[in-house]
């Protein structure tokens, strides 16, 4: 077991590490010329040159990287190009916000989509099942930001339910909250409905049947506990994902979190934000990774042996 | 002897007989792959649709009833809503902020998206088949090859996308590139495990024993068994890329305008969502029609070519 983890940890670090090159290799090729953004249009040529040294540009590629590398390791992503401040503050200063969404989109895209699996499951073939998987094809079909600006117009505009956007608490967020929730749902109720048919056709469950357990038990304590796992692995690397930020729900809703930080970076050319948001999003979803399959070691101690 | 007098036997068997014979005619892979197509009803539609998708696109000029990029006075006025009396039949479905009709815009738009869909998907697919089998028969390069496509994977999608289109100021061209090198590694490592398993195959461990090269193994036996995993991934990547790229258009970071995108329309449209709801409405109904097409015939095809079917 510990080997096992051992061996995972050495493989994240490497995974980081490869991680952490390939986002310093972009920013390397990038055809534009980080001292004459952050210069400004009208700096001259020794300012510019001054800041070049400033930022350590006129270093041969290797020191770049090493200098780039040991400043990630302490947590320093640089400053941001355009606003005269830290990126790992920038980034920590939204991470509430799109903490609140994530934790929001998951329940509810959890609750919507296991409540329908099961629903599927339970009632194979039937209309309720057709009805469901049909309904689930179309909200996977659908581009999250237009099912976004959808709802905004029937419950914001049409039907003034919701406001319009912004940051607040259980009325702002619930429609871009919804709007995660109903993108997501149908991968959790597919996937949760094939897992439960595959429970479902288990020897034990025969064998819980013949000893005349109560149904409501058996579903409980036999059948959920199996079914649930891969819902925990998709849950968790959701999870990640979303943490790393939201950007087409934040740019619709006006939500103001990492996502949207991102998306401003973006169109302000701000590099050092740009990377260190991915840095920071592929922190979490490697992090996440391992958490899961550390977990499935303790759960299915086969995993072990590979 | 005995044979012929069977024959004769056959030959000699009453109707009703005779179709329960039928069922022993041999009956080879695609036809069997077509005949679970042809019974599965869902997936027909998909196949529609998408028939419908790129019969729009290819033939966009005589379909679209103005040009798309022209800018009608008249649009701007109540003739621009769509739906309009029988009267004044001239922009069925109204016009945009500019007095472009939207009908046509919609059509030139899935040219668009089939034009990146396919192309993108197309190069993803190629250099998807190319590292993965390479890294399936490589011992340590591939688990070399394998590492770093997990380290490609682990750097969100949309971000890289975002942050490259931007980074190489947004065209049509880039927006393809993009997405192929972010689509790849999904493909690359289903490729891969396809790869490791196709390999321990009897007739290929038997080609090997006859001393057949192994590039000639990799072209003739070894890619003909992931033709389904092509096509099946091809036809799903071609739903997710025509939504990736309504998304990237819609931020402005997909095909310029004016030329005519369905994500483009939808961001225009955005800021007269009170008064002309129907310029985000349209679109959108558009992207999911066409990516609601693919995603149901790629699943279709992903049934009837189920390997435990065929085998």
């Amino acid at each position: 077991m510990t080997r096992y983890i051992i061996r995972r940890l050495i493989g994240i670090v490497l995974t980081l590490l490869g991680v952490s090159v390939i986002v310093f290799s972009i920013i390397y090729i990038i055809p534009s010329d980080p001292a004459r953004i952050v210069g400004g249009p009208e700096a001259s040529i020794e300012t510019i040159h001054s800041i070049r040294h400033q930022l350590g540009l006129d270093q041969p590629v290797h020191i770049q990287y090493l200098r780039f590398l040991s400043r990630t390791l302490r947590g320093d992503f640089g400053q941001s190009w355009r606003l005269r401040r830290e990126v790992s503050s920038l980034i920590l200063e939204r991470l509430p916000a799109t903490a609140k969404l994530a934790l929001s989109g998951l329940l509810l895209e959890l609750m919507i989509g296991l409540s329908l699996g099961a629903l599927s499951a339970l009632n194979e073939y039937s209309l309720v099942d057709r009805l469901v998987m049909a309904g689930s094809f179309f909200f996977l079909s659908v581009p999250g930001f237009w099912l976004g600006l959808i709802l905004l117009y029937l419950f914001g505009f049409q039907v003034r339910l919701f406001p319009l956007g912004g940051y607040g608490g259980l009325k702002h967020v619930f429609l871009p909250a919804l709007t995660i929730g109903l993108m997501y749902a149908p991968w959790y109720a597919r996937m949760f409905r094939s897992s439960l048919l595959e429970v479902f056709r288990a020897d034990f469950l025969t064998t819980a049947r013949a000893k005349g357990l109560l149904p409501r038990h058996i579903f409980l304590r036999h059948v959920l506990p199996n079914a649930i796992k891969p819902v925990i692995t998709m849950a968790g690397m959701d999870l990640a994902s979303f943490l790393g930020g939201l950007v087409i729900i934040e740019i619709v809703f006006g939500w103001p979190g990492i996502g949207l930080l991102a998306w401003k970076a973006i169109f302000l050319m701000d590099i050092p934000v740009i990377m260190g948001i991915i840095l920071f999003a592929s922190f979490l979803v490697v992090m996440m990774n391992l958490v899961v399959d550390i977990s499935y070691a303790f759960i299915d101690p086969r995993v072990v042996y590979q | 002897m005995s044979k012929a007098l069977a024959s004769q036997e056959l030959n000699n068997e009453s109707p009703s007989q005779e179709g329960a014979l039928s069922k022993y005619k041999v009956k080879s892979q695609t036809q069997v792959v077509w005949h679970h197509l042809y019974r599965d009803k869902v997936a027909l539609i998909g196949g529609l649709i998408v028939l419908l998708v790129v019969v729009v696109a290819i033939f966009a000029e005589p379909l679209a009833p103005h040009e798309p990029n022209h800018q009608y006075m008249e649009g701007l006025t109540d003739l621009g809503a769509p739906f309009p009396p029988s009267e004044n039949r001239t922009f069925r479905l109204g016009t945009d902020s500019l007095g472009r009709d939207v009908a046509s815009r919609l059509i030139y738009g899935a040219r668009v998206s089939l034009v990146v869909g396919v192309l993108a998907n197309g190069l993803a697919m190629t250099v998807g088949v190319l590292v993965g089998t390479i890294a399936g028969y490589l011992r340590i390069g591939g688990t070399l090859i394998m590492r770093f496509v997990d380290i490609m994977m682990s750097i969100p999608s949309y971000l890289l996308a975002m942050a490259l289109v931007s980074v190489l100021r947004p065209s049509l061209a880039v927006v393809i590139v993009v997405i192929a090198a972010v689509y790849w590694t999904y493909l690359a490592r289903l490729v891969y495990g396809e790869v490791l398993s196709v390999k321990e195959y009897d007739f290929i461990l038997a080609a090997q024993s006859v001393g057949v090269p192994i590039s000639r193994i990799i072209i003739r036996h070894i890619l003909p068994q992931l033709l389904p995993l092509i096509i099946v991934y091809l036809t799903l990547g071609i739903s997710t890329t025509i939504r990736v790229e309504a998304t990237l258009s819609f931020l402005g970071l997909g095909v310029q305008p004016p030329t005519p995108s369905w994500g483009g329309m939808m961001k225009l449209g955005r800021g007269y969502f009170r008064s002309a709801p129907w310029l985000v409405l349209l679109p959108g109904l558009a992207v999911t029609f066409a990516v609601l097409g693919f995603n149901l015939l790629g699943e279709g095809l992903r049934d009837a070519l189920d390997p435990r079917r065929l085998r």
